[in-house]
């Protein structure tokens, strides 16, 4: 750090985000410290509590940021793939080796020490990713296989990780698809996930008040549909005369049913939306048939995989997801209240959080995760402890702190110069967004539980020591950028 | 390097997405941290043990201040089942005496979250209740082999009389309505049951102090909330003096037993009641402690009923004990004077109606009237009021009225009032119930004949019979009756003082009073002529359509100061002469004498004896 000369770009190093992250790791060890509070045993160094061991992993985590500062920048982009495979080789080795721990087999043990190479997996894979589209004279959407290219990087670790049963983990790196996203990915693809997200909550939730004969979620996602036709027709198709048929035509036999409803016979509702959704759709491929098709032809396709979504979610929602992630998803969506097993959690960290008050019952005063009514509140549920003991105050300015990472990460990511820079430092604002958005979210119970951690908070060297690589890897080659001899 | 300045603005769509989510958390954050307080009363809950501490319930004495209910105490067994390690069941169960039947039953029972809604197996629950000082002491000695349990001292009901079960009432753990109703009790709190347990329990439970505790998750006891600056000690509850006489109401059950019916004494002067009788009745200290809810089921199927206070909640006709109160109207409403004379040829004959009478002198004035209890004077009398076509009523209906409306001025026909639970009003007709049955001006006083002697549609419970009595002795007024006399630190309510007074004249009282003395002297009531006190009474033969006639008497005495005026009603007894002036007679001597004089020691032993339970109907066995 001395030798000036030698690592003169130690001054184009994004002090703001360093400022930020100490605030963050400061605050994540008091509450560490705070959550595991014992009211007999109250040293906030002793190494045997969490909040000891974690003041250490601190220590290793800001050595490690100071070697990876000290690291050629172009380091990172020439051994990317190098870095990528051999992550994946100790994840395949993991899913054998590891021991059963709660279920998981996503634990590497030397030792004393355990760590999750799914944790790992994150920045290697976010190298990787940007090493893929700095390539020359890639673009995303110019050929299938370089979108396939793309998606194998995502979609394998994923994999991996899910067959070490770490489901929560895997699903962070579909963060990564907000960058595909950034460098060209149709904005339609995020439509269609929200749009299938929608569709999914309406379907499960909405089971029972009958509408027409057919559970009102169905309804609802059918009337989604007929929007989404006339929508895509306006903004997407630009075919304003067929989209006033077509809205004509819902209207009209909205009315007639409707009308018919009061009369005394009410239609069935697969019958009605049915037919009229058909009727549109068959409209709109003949009009195809007439003029520019493309277009139209996705406008129904859109149409008929959303409806062919909608029956489909039943049968994934009690086949495919395990009982309980379908507990959680219920708890989540105020279907069950089911306080004692799957909604014990969430209902102890909202008591928790609810009971801090505007200003929050004070440091080491909070009564909920002082006396563990809050299970994993050192891990997954650390934002408990923020909740109560700093109320509301507190609690959004940690959310504040890491909105501002977040944008601080996307504004140093729209600076760089190179592809690889870009779509490294958008993988790592991506990765931020995903944890930050489902572990308060979860937390504060409008997520399902999905067990990620809080970064650079929750309890845990793994968790801390990726986010740390993940964001000292980005600062190292963002200072770089303005030192042009060191790149 | 190319920049693709139009995917650039993408950027403002993820900023977006994730500045939209953030502020979605912090309208979130504030929605449960500053707007929504269930949360903190949640937490405050969760994580403060607030144990009660149980105050010492009132203790209840009779007018002479002897002991009459106090407290003894009782030991729960309570676990927290989270914390219970296998022990030797066994062992357990013979050093509290129970079967290894009876304790599994216990712990399903437990469990079972519609018998017990507030399990959790990380909080105290009540295993066995009321266990015995003795078992407890055994148990004391081995709970270290039991860790996860622990015993509570609570604080059970103990009697020093085995009498007035009806009046005392008896306590029982609070049901969910009770906690629904009053915010006071929680779950496993005690609470008053029938009698005064009941009526005065706001007095008697005294005030729970609670300390708090901080416990954690497993419901484990970290220590006590800021050294137990927010504790609060319990209040004891107050002590209550009743207005009974335990001894007398003691012998007033001795004398009832084996017969149905009621006793019911009152301090004419205060409207103390000195005892409250119904028969058969049980003792208070069955429903006690562990073997309550055994016993409360069989008082509850017992086809006699011990649990219902015929005292005040039945409703008997009150026959001829009915013809002083109809006498007082009559003169009232100057209809007759005591001159007044009317024949009786062997009964009221009129109109082809016949009601019977039996032999004495006629025609005859009031005074001997009641002397011999003559129905026809009062039949006459009522038609005297109800069809005189000149009188000032204009009808018969509105004469009715009038003379209900007497009635219910002398106490009848409405809940009197009395400081305990279930008070029936027992029932006056009113020209309206006539005029439904028998349709507008379609009935006379032929039709409603009966009511002149206390019978037909006219109900009274022996509460009110007795008030009526004490009415007459005290010449034109009552005080409400009442069987708490003080409470302590506590100022009796205005009702227990406050005089009524029935708009009938003083002078028609005295010659009303006249005629019941007569009737002791040389009358219906010979039997209670005693020789240094003078009683004044009435005895009642009140036919019923279910069998033999009920045996009525109410009296008061001394004639000229009276100290007590009482009722007596034995069902399906006989004539009035029988039962009804023995037992009044014995226990107007037992309270004024304090004993019963050696030359009536056989009427006395003859009511002790006797049984009229065989004539009531009711098959026991």
């Amino acid at each position: 750090m001395e030798s000036k000369s030698g690592n003169s770009y130690f001054r184009y190093v994004d002090w703001f985000t360093v400022v930020i992250y100490l605030l963050l790791v400061i605050a994540g060890v008091f509450s560490v410290y705070a959550a595991s509070y014992d009211f007999d045993n109250a040293n906030i160094l002793d190494f045997d509590e969490f909040s000891g061991k974690q003041v250490r992993w601190i220590f290793f985590a800001l050595g490690l940021a100071l070697m990876l500062l000290l690291i050629d920048a172009r380091m990172y982009e020439t051994y990317a793939f190098p870095v990528y495979v051999a992550v994946l080789i100790i994840m395949v080795v993991t899913i054998f080796v590891a021991p059963d721990i709660k279920g998981s087999r996503s634990w590497l043990v030397f030792g004393p020490l355990r760590f999750q190479p799914a944790e790992f997996g994150k920045f290697a894979t976010a190298l990787a990713l940007a090493k893929l589209f700095s390539a020359y004279g890639f673009k995303l959407n110019d050929s299938v296989s370089n979108y396939l290219r793309a998606l194998a990087i995502i979609i394998i670790p994923i994999i991996l990780i899910l067959a070490q049963k770490e489901t929560g983990s895997a699903l962070a790196y579909l963060a990564l698809f907000f960058v595909l996203y950034r460098e060209g990915m149709s904005g339609l693809t995020l439509l269609a996930a929200l749009l299938a997200v929608v569709i999914f909550v309406l379907a499960i939730k909405y089971s029972t008040p009958l509408l027409m004969g057919i559970p009102l979620g169905q309804a609802l996602v059918y009337m989604i549909v007929m929007g989404l036709i006339v929508a895509m027709l306006l903004f997407y198709a630009r075919r304003m005369l067929l989209a006033r048929n077509v809205m004509i035509w819902f209207a009209g036999t909205a009315l007639i049913a409707t009308v018919s409803h009061f009369c005394g016979y009410t239609v069935n509702g697969t019958v009605y939306f049915g037919v009229t959704i058909g009727i549109a759709c068959i409209y709109m491929l003949l009009n195809a048939i007439k003029g520019p098709a493309h277009k139209l032809v996705v406008t129904s396709c859109a149409a008929v995989l959303s409806i062919a979504f909608l029956f489909s979610v039943n049968y994934a929602f009690t086949s495919v997801l395990q009982p309980h992630q379908q507990q959680r998803i219920k708890v989540t969506l105020g279907l069950e209240e089911d306080l004692l097993n799957a909604g014990y959690n969430v209902n102890q960290s909202k008591i928790a959080i609810g009971s801090g008050g505007f200003t929050g019952k004070g440091y080491l005063n909070g009564t909920q995760t002082k006396l563990k009514y809050v299970p994993e509140q050192h891990t997954d549920f650390i934002f408990c402890t923020i909740g109560e003991e700093k109320g509301f105050v507190g609690s959004t300015a940690v959310l504040l702190l890491f909105l501002a990472m977040i944008l601080r990460i996307m504004h140093i990511a729209e600076r760089q110069p190179t592809t690889f820079a870009r779509v490294y430092a958008y993988s790592v604002a991506s990765y931020l967004i995903f944890h930050i958005a489902v572990n308060i979210g979860m937390v504060i119970g409008l997520c399902p539980v999905i067990g990620i951690p809080l970064p650079f908070f929750s309890y845990g060297g793994s968790s801390l020591w990726s986010f740390t690589i993940l964001l000292f890897i980005l600062l190292r080659i963002d200072a770089a950028r303005r030192s042009h001899h060191n790149y | 390097m190319r920049k693709d300045y139009k995917l650039e603005k993408r950027k403002y769509v993820i900023a977006s997405f994730i500045i939209i989510i953030v502020a979605i958390y912090i309208v979130r954050l504030f929605n449960l941290q500053v707007m929504d307080s269930r949360y903190k009363d949640s937490a405050d809950s969760n994580a403060f043990l607030k144990k009660a501490i149980y105050p010492s319930r009132g203790i209840i004495y009779d007018r002479n201040g002897k002991v009459v209910v106090y407290n003894q105490p009782a030991y729960d067994v309570m676990m927290i089942p989270r914390d219970v390690t296998p022990f030797d069941t066994l062992d357990f169960c013979r050093t509290i005496d129970i079967t290894p039947e009876q304790l599994r039953k216990r712990f399903a029972d437990m469990k079972d979250r519609r018998l017990n809604p507030g399990y959790s197996s990380y909080t105290p629950q009540k295993l066995i209740t009321h266990l015995s000082a003795e078992d407890y002491g055994r148990l004391q000695e081995k709970m270290y082999r039991y860790p996860g349990f622990f015993i509570q001292k609570r604080i059970l009901r103990e009697y020093g009389y085995t009498a007035a079960a009806n009046v005392l009432g008896n306590i029982r753990e609070v049901s969910k309505t009770d906690i629904d109703r009053d915010p006071y009790y929680a779950s496993g709190d005690y609470t008053g049951d029938l009698g005064i347990e009941r009526s005065y329990e706001p007095y008697l439970r005294g005030q729970k102090g609670a300390e708090i505790l901080i416990r954690d998750a497993r419901g484990q006891i970290q220590g006590r909330y800021e050294n137990g600056a927010h504790d609060r000690p319990a209040i004891s509850g107050r002590n209550l003096k009743m207005s009974i006489d335990i001894e007398l109401q003691q012998y007033a059950e001795s004398l009832m037993v084996n017969k149905i019916g009621a006793v019911v004494a009152i301090e004419p002067s205060t409207g103390e009641i000195l005892a409250l009788v119904s028969s058969p009745t049980y003792d208070p200290s069955l429903l006690v402690g562990r073997k309550r809810g055994e016993n409360y089921k069989t008082l509850v199927a017992d086809k006699l009923k011990p649990l219902f206070d015929r005292a005040l909640m039945g409703a008997y006709p009150p026959g001829s004990t009915f013809k002083p109160a109809n006498g007082l109207i009559l003169l009232e409403e100057n209809i007759i004077q005591p001159t007044t004379t009317y024949p009786c040829y062997h009964g009221f004959i009129n109109g082809g109606l016949k009601v019977g009478c039996h032999g004495h002198g006629s025609p005859l004035p009031l005074l001997p009237a009641l002397q011999t209890s003559c129905n026809a004077y009062f039949c006459w009398g009522l038609k005297g009021m109800i069809d005189n076509r000149r009188s000032k009523y204009g009808s018969a209906a509105e004469a009715f009225e009038v003379w209900k409306r007497h009635l219910v001025e002398l106490g009848y026909g409405y809940r009197l009032g009395v400081d305990l639970p279930g008070e029936s009003r027992g029932f006056i007709p009113n020209a309206a119930f006539y005029n439904k049955v028998y349709g507008e001006n379609r009935w006379s006083a032929n039709t409603i004949i009966s009511v002149a002697i206390g019978q037909g549609e006219i109900l009274a419970t022996p509460l009110q019979i007795a008030n009526l009595c004490a009415t007459i002795a005290n010449r034109g007024w009552f005080i409400t009756p009442h069987v708490v006399k003080e409470i302590e630190d506590t100022v009796m309510p205005a009702e227990t003082v406050e005089r009524h007074t029935p708009d009938i004249r003083r002078e028609h009282f005295m010659s009303v009073a006249e005629g019941m003395r007569m009737a002791v002297t040389g009358g219906t009531c010979h039997l209670a002529n005693l020789p240094d006190i003078e009683v004044a009474g009435k005895t009642g033969t009140a036919q019923n359509p279910h069998g033999k006639d009920h045996s009525a008497f109410i009296g008061f005495a001394p004639y000229n100061d009276p100290k007590i005026a009482v009722c007596v009603y034995v069902e399906n007894a006989g004539y009035g002469a029988t039962y009804g002036v023995p037992i009044g007679s014995l226990v107007i001597e037992k309270y004024l004498k304090g004993r019963i004089a050696d030359n009536r020691k056989y009427l006395e032993e003859r009511m002790l004896t006797s049984n009229t339970i065989i004539y009531s109907g009711v098959k026991k066995w």
